[in-house]
C-alpha cells in the first residue's frame, strides 16, 4: 500500500445531540483523488472541516501525512488547502486583490505577490476580470478563482467541499479539467460530493457517507456493482401494450421493471455483477425480446445507477435531506 | 455589458494543463510571514473594504459631528452659561464619547465577516493565529483616528481653544486610540459569542451607554449622589476622559495616564485571551 495522505480512525463530532460525524475511518492513499458520497447533512462538510483544522473532533483521530489534525494543526496547515461550499474569498474585493491578500499571508512579498496572482488569474481564464470584484463573477468564475487561492502554494492535500454543487455543465466540467490536472501534478485532493457521476469521474476510491457513517468504500466499479448496473428507460410507441412489455422485460431480465408517469414509458433494472458491459448485453437483449414480440420502441436510455439507487440500495431510505425533529 | 463579457468569459475558457502545470510548478512556499507582517497584511484587506464601500465610513464623519453640535448646543448653556466656555470642557469627553461608541462596529464587523467563508481560508492559513483580528482592528485604528479629527475640527471651528497645544492634542489622541484599540476586544470577543449582528448591537449598547453616559464626560461628578459617584469614579471612561482632557488642557495627570495605559493592556490581555480561545474553537 502506498503512502496515506490521509488517515482517519472512529473521527466524531457532535452537535447537540446531533452526532454529525459518527466515527468515520477514511484510508486516502498520497496522489489520488478520493470522493467522499453523500447526501445534504450526512456529515461531509463537517468531515472536511475537521481534517482542515477548522473543527476540532470529538472523538477519534485524524492525521493528514502523519500530522495529527489537533496536536500538529499548525503542520497540517502547512500542507492543506480548503475550498469551501461556499465562495472562500473575500466577496468585496477584487480577484487581484484577494490574490495577492493571500499571496502576502502565504508569506510572498508584494512583487512577487502580484506576479504569482497575475499567473494564476491568467492560467485560470480571469485576467479580464481581475479587476471585479469577485461578487459580480458568475458562479464557474468564482469556484475557479476558489481553486486558484487553494494553489496559491501547490497544497500537499487540497480538499474540495462540493465543487460543482450549483454550476452549469460546462463550469462543471471544467472544474473536473482543473482537478485533473492539478492531481497528475501530485496533490492529492479529498472530494466531497452528492453527484455519483462526479465521483465516478474524478475518484479512484469512493466513501459512502450517511448520517455521519461510513456505509460503503471502494473503487467506483466495486460500488455501481454492488447497486446493479442501472436501468434502461423505454419509450414504447403504443401505450396500450405496456402491460405486455412490462410483464416481458421482468421475465427477460429477472429485476424490477417499473411502470413512469408517462404512460408509454417504462424503466427496468438491469443487474450486473462487475461491468458496464453486462449491463449493456442485458439492455440490448431487452430491446431484441421486445422487437421479437413486437413491440415497437421509439426511443431508449441507459441510466447509470443514481445516488438514489446507491442509497436505495445500501440503507433501505432514500438520499433525501430528512426533516430534523427540534 | 458586465454581463456580457462574463459570459464569454465563461464559455471560452478552456483548462491548460501548460499553464496550470506552471502554476503548479511554481507554487513553492516562502517562509511563513511574520506575526507582524500577518496582521498588516489583514490591515490592508481593512483598508481595501474601506475603499471599495467607503459607505462605512459615515460612522467616523457624520456620527461623531451629530454629537458634538448635539451635546454643545443641547448642554452648553444650561451647564456652564456659555456655549464655548463648556465646549472647553465638553470636546474632550465627546472625542471619548463618540470612538469608544465606534468601537462597538467592531465587534458586528467581526461577526458578520467571520459567518463567510473566506474566514474558513484564513484559519486554514499556517500563521499567527490572531493575526486576522488584530489586523481588522488596524483597520477600525484608522477610522478611530478619523473620527478623533473629525471632532477636533469641528471643535476648533466652534472655539475649542486647548491650552495644552499642539502636542497635548496629539498625545491625548494617541491614548484614546490606544484604549479604544484594547477595548474593541471586548466587541471581537462578543461578535464571535454572539450569533447574529442584532444581538451584537444591543449587548453593545446595554455596555456602552451607561458606561458613556455615567461619567465625567458631561458634568463634574461632584453633583453626584454617592452610590453614583462611586460608579462614575470607578468607571474606566472616567479615567479616560481625565486623562485626554488634562493632556488637552495642557494640565498632564501622569496618574490617570498609567491608569488607562495600564488598563489597555489588562482589557488586551483578559479580552484578546477570551477571544482567541472562541476565535480557535469557532
Amino acid at each position: 500500500m502506498s503512502e496515506l495522505a490521509i488517515e482517519t480512525a472512529g473521527l466524531v463530532k457532535v452537535f447537540g445531540d446531533n452526532r454529525a460525524v459518527d466515527g468515520i475511518d477514511l484510508a486516502v492513499p498520497a496522489g489520488t483523488v478520493y470522493g467522499v458520497l453523500g447526501p445534504n447533512g450526512a456529515g461531509k462538510t463537517t468531515a472536511v472541516r475537521m481534517l482542515a483544522t477548522l473543527l476540532r473532533p470529538d472523538g477519534g483521530e485524524a492525521r493528514v501525512f502523519g500530522h495529527d489534525v489537533v496536536r500538529e494543526a499548525d503542520a497540517v496547515r502547512q500542507r492543506v488547502s480548503l475550498t469551501g461550499q461556499y465562495a472562500s474569498v473575500d466577496e468585496d474585493l477584487t480577484g487581484t486583490e484577494n490574490l495577492v491578500l493571500l499571496g502576502r499571508l502565504i508569506g510572498h512579498r508584494k512583487p512577487a505577490a502580484r506576479e504569482r496572482s497575475a499567473q494564476l488569474l491568467a492560467a485560470f481564464g480571469l485576467t479580464d476580470a481581475a479587476d471585479k470584484q469577485v461578487k459580480n463573477y458568475s458562479g464557474g468564475m468564482r469556484r475557479r478563482i476558489d481553486i486558484a487561492a487553494s494553489i496559491l502554494k501547490t497544497p500537499d492535500v487540497l480538499f474540495l467541499d462540493e465543487p460543482t454543487t450549483g454550476l452549469d455543465p460546462r463550469s462543471r466540467n471544467q472544474v473536473w479539467d482543473i482537478v485533473r490536472i492539478i492531481v497528475a501534478q501530485g496533490t492529492t485532493v479529498l472530494l466531497t460530493t452528492q453527484y455519483l457521476d462526479e465521483a465516478d469521474q474524478l475518484a479512484s476510491r469512493i466513501a459512502v457517507i450517511d448520517h455521519g457513517k461510513v456505509i460503503a468504500e471502494g473503487t467506483p466499479g466495486e460500488l455501481k456493482a454492488s447497486v446493479g448496473a442501472g436501468s434502461i428507460h423505454v419509450r414504447l410507441r403504443d401505450a396500450g401494450r405496456r402491460a405486455e412489455a412490462l410483464a416481458l422485460l421482468g421475465k427477460v431480465l429477472g429485476q424490477q421493471v417499473t411502470p413512469d408517469a408517462d404512460p408509454v414509458a417504462l424503466t427496468a433494472q438491469l443487474s450486473g455483477e462487475d461491468s458496464d458491459r453486462e449491463a449493456a448485453e442485458q439492455a440490448s437483449r431487452a430491446l431484441a425480446e421486445l422487437a421479437a414480440a413486437g413491440i415497437t420502441v421509439d426511443n431508449f436510455a441507459l441510466g447509470q445507477p443514481t445516488l438514489d439507487e446507491v442509497f436505495l440500495a445500501l440503507t433501505d431510505h432514500p438520499a433525501v435531506e430528512k426533516e430534523v425533529a427540534a | 455589458m458586465t454581463a456580457t463579457t462574463t459570459e464569454q468569459a465563461v464559455s471560452t475558457y478552456t483548462p491548460a494543463a501548460e499553464s496550470l502545470n506552471a502554476v503548479l510548478a511554481a507554487g513553492q512556499a516562502p517562509p511563513r510571514p511574520s506575526a507582524w507582517s500577518a496582521s498588516v497584511t489583514f490591515g490592508w484587506r481593512a483598508l481595501l473594504k474601506i475603499k471599495h464601500v467607503p459607505e462605512q465610513l459615515a460612522d467616523v464623519t457624520a456620527f461623531p459631528i451629530m454629537m458634538t453640535l448635539m451635546f454643545t448646543y443641547l448642554f452648553g448653556g444650561a451647564l456652564a452659561g456659555s456655549v464655548t466656555e463648556y465646549l472647553q470642557y465638553l470636546l474632550p469627553g465627546i472625542m471619548v464619547t463618540s470612538v469608544v461608541m465606534i468601537t462597538m462596529y467592531t465587534g458586528i464587523g467581526v461577526n458578520t465577516d467571520i459567518e463567510k467563508g473566506v474566514f474558513d481560508r484564513f484559519r486554514t492559513l499556517p500563521i499567527w493565529r490572531p493575526a486576522a483580528l488584530v489586523g481588522a482592528l488596524f483597520g477600525d485604528v484608522l477610522r478611530y483616528v478619523m473620527a478623533a479629527t473629525v471632532i477636533l475640527v469641528v471643535g476648533l471651528i466652534l472655539g475649542f481653544r486647548p491650552d495644552g497645544g499642539v502636542d497635548g492634542v496629539l498625545l491625548a489622541m494617541v491614548l484614546l486610540v490606544v484604549f479604544s484599540f484594547a477595548f474593541s476586544w471586548i466587541w471581537t470577543m462578543f461578535g464571535l459569542l454572539l450569533r447574529s449582528e442584532k444581538s451584537v448591537m444591543g449587548v453593545s449598547m446595554m455596555v456602552l451607554f451607561p458606561l458613556t453616559f455615567l461619567s465625567n464626560v458631561f458634568v463634574e461628578p461632584e453633583t453626584m449622589p454617592g452610590w453614583l459617584r462611586a460608579f462614575v469614579e470607578a468607571n474606566p471612561i472616567t479615567h479616560l476622559v481625565a486623562a485626554v482632557r488634562g493632556l488637552m488642557q495642557g494640565t498632564p495627570d501622569a496618574g490617570e495616564i498609567t491608569w488607562v495605559l495600564v488598563s489597555a493592556a489588562v482589557l488586551v490581555a483578559v479580552f484578546g485571551g477570551l477571544t482567541m480561545r472562541l476565535y480557535n474553537r469557532k
